[in-house]
């Protein structure tokens, strides 16, 4: 069974590549180069797989998903400025692709401390706007 | 090829367990364990999954799952209190989880065939908390 919950953050960023020039980063990344930058409303979907717990008739403790979430991830990115306030983009691009490999990272980072061995966090899906959407599956971190 | 149809149902529920004290059920199930119970605009996703018929062009007759899925699930709890209008609620927590895993044994037998099967159970308690049952329950 796999539960998912969804979350919201707003934040703002510029899609900018230090290995590029001028000239390449507005050819590459358009309007989204913009140097004042710009921003979303990002959703968040966090799925978790695993057995029904037959005492409580739930996979996971959804307060204790939440916190997970809240601690590791929104309250780092949630009214930020990515590429100022995110260690992770200083350097690199601010790319919803990027974004979710941050956190897919923190949050097996905080995982194991918060559920058991047979809860797996399963997929992380993001969606910047409503019409672009990026997904990463467990599958994918080997 | 995969198929899904989305019923839509509302209704009341607590989770609780009788057999633990009122301070343990608040531990667990936080808000929901309030024993008067609470609602939800529950929406729920069923996939089949077969090949399309080579006659009809059709892996399952979208107007039967329709009528199964009205009488399985909303008939039998739109505008239920879960825990206490609709077995076996009464006996385990109405969870998403459970919720699913209940809609599964209900639907499967009415849309298995030699060319099709259950595939998936989605079973939304809010637009942003959804369970994913995709193999039969124990």
């Amino acid at each position: 069974m796999t539960v998912t919950r969804r979350y919201r953050f707003s934040a703002s960023h510029r899609l900018h590549s230090p290995a590029l020039s001028e000239e390449a980063n507005r050819a590459v990344y358009g309007k989204c180069n913009n140097p004042l930058g710009h921003g979303h409303d990002y959703v968040l979907e966090v799925s978790v797989c695993g057995p029904v717990d037959e005492v409580t008739g739930r996979v996971v403790d959804p307060a204790r998903l939440d916190r997970l979430v809240r601690e590791r991830v929104l309250a780092a990115l949630d009214h930020r400025n990515l590429n100022a306030e995110t260690t992770e983009f200083a350097a690199a691009p601010p790319t919803s692709e990027n974004l979710l490999r941050l956190v897919w990272r923190r949050l097996q980072d905080g995982w194991s401390e918060a559920f058991p061995p047979d809860r797996r966090l399963r997929r992380v899906r993001l969606r910047e706007t409503r019409r672009n959407i990026f997904e990463i599956m467990e599958e994918e971190q080997e | 090829m995969r198929i899904t149809r989305r019923a839509e149902f509302s209704a009341s529920h607590f989770c609780r367990r009788a057999d633990w004290s009122d301070e343990q059920n608040r531990a667990v199930y936080g808000e929901a364990a309030n024993p008067l119970g609470h609602g939800h605009n529950w929406v729920v996703e069923v996939t089949l999954e077969g090949e399309p018929d080579p006659v009809t062009g059709m892996v399952f007759d979208l107007k039967a799952l329709k009528e199964i899925l009205h009488q399985e699930i909303v008939e039998a709890m739109d505008h239920r209190f879960l825990n206490y209008e609709v077995p076996p609620f009464d006996r385990v927590a109405p969870t998403a989880e459970n919720v699913a895993r209940e809609i599964w044994r209900r639907l499967e037998p009415r849309v298995r065939g030699p060319q099709r099967r259950l595939c998936a159970v989605r079973v939304y308690e809010t637009e942003d908390y959804f369970v994913d049952c995709e193999e039969a329950p124990a």
